[in-house]
């Protein structure tokens, strides 16, 4: 409920701001954006991989 | 007599010097023009345990890159059914491997996705590394 309100209002600036300016600036950040995709990955199953992966590195020197 | 032992022994080093020819792969080392590209800084270690392009992009230095992570992604792919994880999760917890592997000089990510010289003490890594 109070997520549909908010939208709502933010809609109106916009259209206020639109309406008011006719024109809306973007500004890229100077920052790059890093996306973080790997959030869901748990310490737990990290601990539980480390020893194979560590093993696996030393296998394939070559490629490491 | 003398000189057919002599040819066996021969012929069992010479097959012992194959075998070890063959197994040697196993040990290989890093193909030179990764070695010192690594070495230069020009390719470092990311968190998602694959390697980048530190610098300026060339289509020598992305031909390395892709070479070695489509290899290292097949290894991770097998790796990570046999351990009943995802290719995601064996492929970061490699990364925070492969960055504690560096040698001091070498360029590696930072969890704010910055490129850094490893320095003489531990980098910095993903929180969740072990």
């Amino acid at each position: 409920m109070n997520h549909v309100k908010l939208t709502g209002r933010m809609a109106a600036a916009m259209l206020a701001t639109v309406a008011l300016g006719g024109c809306i600036t973007v500004n890229a950040p100077e920052e790059p954006i890093v996306i973080e995709l790997n959030v869901n990955i748990r310490q737990e199953v990290i601990y539980r991989l480390a020893e194979d992966a560590g093993n696996t590195i030393e296998d394939n020197a070559d490629i490491f | 007599m003398m000189n057919k032992v002599r040819k066996s022994v021969l012929a069992a080093v010479a097959l012992a010097t194959a075998l070890g020819g063959f197994a040697a792969p196993a040990f290989a080392q890093r193909d030179p023009a990764y070695a010192a590209a690594r070495s230069a800084g020009e390719i470092g270690e990311k968190m998602d345990g694959y390697i980048g392009i530190v610098g300026a992009e060339t289509p020598a230095l992305r031909k390395i890159v892709n070479d070695i992570n489509i290899k290292r992604r097949a290894v991770y792919s097998e790796r990570a059914k046999a351990n009943n994880a995802t290719l995601e999760e064996y492929a970061l917890t490699a990364g925070c491997q492969a960055i504690s592997a560096t040698k001091a000089g070498e360029k590696y990510q930072a969890p704010d996705g910055s490129w850094q010289t490893r320095g003489g003490g531990a980098p910095q890594r993903d929180s969740r590394c072990p």
